[in-house]
């Protein structure tokens, strides 16, 4: 698709006091990953006035104060740190995710295998068959947004936004698939499932956050009785996920 | 045993906020803090508090609440909310000292939307986060991560020392004119005809105007292309324009990230406005140059620096007025000559 090297980002003003630095206009794991890497490279420069990197699908937003640091030095920062190192944004890992699905847990198990011409066991297959990238999070504290969903079981969002959602809610919408925080969010995605892990817990002061931007996920099907057990540890404050080290 | 501030009568929606919780937006946390924060530095300084020390955010009807267990320091900012002291009419933009068994109480807005109710020595909970700035939709910060109840006890830290303030009406931030954007960063997403539309418009702020952003009414803008984007991040004060074509200015409590093209940004000393403006205000939006922009931080700034060496003691009732004590201070600073009391005012 693209040849030779990459295009330099663009660079977009968002106020006196925030620059998003623009890669693409698509979901993609490529533009995704040199968004990553600019985000921890900048992070690694320690550079008085930035406050704080927000790294999204395909830019990433400073923000900086202006009066510590001015808009035309950031820009000459940002784009020294460009290319990239070819391995940068690369994922450090993956996340065992452990999901109980359908039934109360995941309401809408059964619309999405109907949808499909797909049983619901053939539903869970392929969601749990495939390994997720974490493009952000956004919207909700934790709420981590996956692509990677097998083609299958694309699935329109609904029409109409469910007010509030079952906490850690495993959901698909469109192309994509999430996981919510434990916390009762308006939603308009399929619910699929529900995990014990808690991807936010500000209670949990060594990780109060437990996914990533540039993280992997796979979701590993569980029993009623595991979910249970699982839920009580998670609330207890513990990770609840498997982390494999790449 | 800690002063306590103790709420009879809640308000609208009065909630601790700072300047915000920075650092963790990545991570889904909204940024939340004060609407005003030009108001939220007046009440802090007036109480000789750090600029940026938790107060509670009052939103169009104050609240009532009674001090116990020790005295406290208190000044009222922002919005112009009728306020009194054991029933005894008080003024804004002035700090008080109050007694155990004082009550407060603080009325419907007269003008402007939000006040803010500052009080020395600032609130002794423990910040989440970074920060005292309660975001209410995710349960975070301030008091129990929601806006204030009746019967909640805030502890404070009982400051007493100082001199207690006061701010003239002359020095008191004035919204005046347009209020100044930064177009971009996707305001390659509107035809030309939108941008002008955007820019010479007058727009209504509607009933739907909180915490997370202020939805107007007006002349439709007009894409170029579309009105979905791939979501990314937003700025305080980030204009989005969805498919109906009118603004919507996302302010403390926003998302942190959304799928609608933002065609400017309202520039970071203008934000306070927005937080005092009221249903049925009408606003335009004028844009400036990024080098016009970074000079209007630094003159914001200066501003506020200014605002606070304008404030001046206040003149306790009953206080002799004596050349030695009028000279000890900055009363009649610019009017007459400082060494001649007899010629004040």
């Amino acid at each position: 698709m693209m040849t030779g090297p990459a295009p330099a980002p663009r660079l977009l003003d968002a106020g006196e006091s925030g620059l998003v630095v623009e890669f693409g206009d698509a979901i993609d794991e490529t533009i995704n990953r040199q968004v990553i890497a600019l985000a921890d490279a900048l992070a690694a420069r320690e550079l008085a006035g930035v406050r704080e990197v927000v790294p999204t699908y395909r830019s990433l937003l400073v923000l900086f104060d202006p009066l510590a640091l001015s808009r035309e030095s950031l820009r000459e920062e940002v784009l020294a740190l460009w290319p990239p190192r070819a391995d940068a944004g690369e994922t450090q890992g993956i996340w065992r995710v452990p999901v109980l699905y359908g039934g109360e847990h995941g309401v809408d198990l059964d619309h999405v295998a109907h949808v499909h011409g797909l049983t619901t066991q053939e539903v869970i297959d392929l969601h749990s068959g495939a390994d997720y990238r974490v493009y952000m999070i956004g919207f909700a504290p934790g709420f981590a947004y996956l692509g990677g969903l097998p083609e299958a079981i694309h699935t329109s969002r609904r029409t109409g936004p469910r007010m509030g959602t079952p906490p850690r809610s495993v959901s698909i919408g469109g192309k994509q698939t999430a996981v919510s925080p434990p916390l009762s969010i308006p939603s308009a995605w399929h619910l699929l499932g529900q995990t014990p892990v808690r991807s936010y817990d500000p209670a949990r002061t060594e990780r109060p956050f437990l996914f990533a931007a540039g993280d992997t996920i796979r979701f590993v099907p569980i029993r009623a009785g595991e979910y249970e057990r699982l839920c009580q540890a998670a609330e207890a404050g513990e990770i609840a996920a498997e982390w494999e080290p790449a | 045993m800690p002063v306590h501030l103790v709420i009879d009568r809640p308000g609208l929606f009065s909630s601790l906020q700072d300047f915000g919780r920075f650092g963790y937006q990545r991570f889904g946390i909204s940024a939340s803090g004060a609407m005003d924060s030009l108001a939220l530095q007046a009440a802090n300084l007036l109480v000789g508090n750090p600029r940026g020390e938790a107060a509670i955010e009052l939103t169009m009807l104050g609240l009532s609440a009674t001090v116990e267990d020790g005295p406290l320091r208190m000044a009222l900012a922002g919005a112009d909310m009728p306020f009194s002291i054991n029933g005894a009419a008080a003024e804004g933009w002035r700090a008080y000292e109050l007694a155990p068994g004082d009550r407060i109480d603080i009325g419907v807005a007269r003008a402007g939307m939000r006040g803010y109710l500052a009080i020395a020595g600032g609130f002794d909970i423990v910040p989440i986060f970074g920060s005292l700035s309660t975001h209410s939709r995710s349960a975070i910060g301030g008091l129990e991560g929601r806006a204030l109840r009746t019967g909640d006890r805030l502890p404070v830290r009982g400051a007493t020392a100082g001199p207690l303030l006061t701010l003239a009406p002359a020095h008191r931030p004035r919204g005046e004119g347009a209020v100044r954007v930064m177009l971009g960063p996707q305001d390659d997403l509107f035809t030309a005809k939108g941008i002008e539309t955007f820019l010479s418009s007058d727009y209504r702020v509607t009933d739907k105007a909180d915490r997370m952003g202020a939805q107007f009414d007006g002349p439709e803008i007009e894409h170029a292309d579309g009105f979905d984007i791939v979501s990314d991040g937003i700025m305080n004060g980030s204009v989005q324009v969805p498919g109906n074509g009118r603004p919507l200015v996302l302010l403390a409590d926003r998302q942190t990230t959304g799928g609608y093209p933002k065609i400017a940004t309202v520039i970071g000393p203008d934000l306070w406005r927005l937080g005092q403006a009221r249903p049925g205000d009408i606003l335009r939006f004028a844009a400036v140059t990024p080098e016009e922009a970074q000079a209007a931080a630094l003159a914001h700034e200066k501003a506020i620096l200014a605002m606070a060496g304008q404030m001046t003691e206040v003149v306790r009732p009953g206080a002799a007025l004596t050349s030695e004590w009028l000279l000890t201070h900055n009363l009649i600073d610019g009017i007459c000559s400082a060494t001649d009391p007899e010629l004040s005012f």
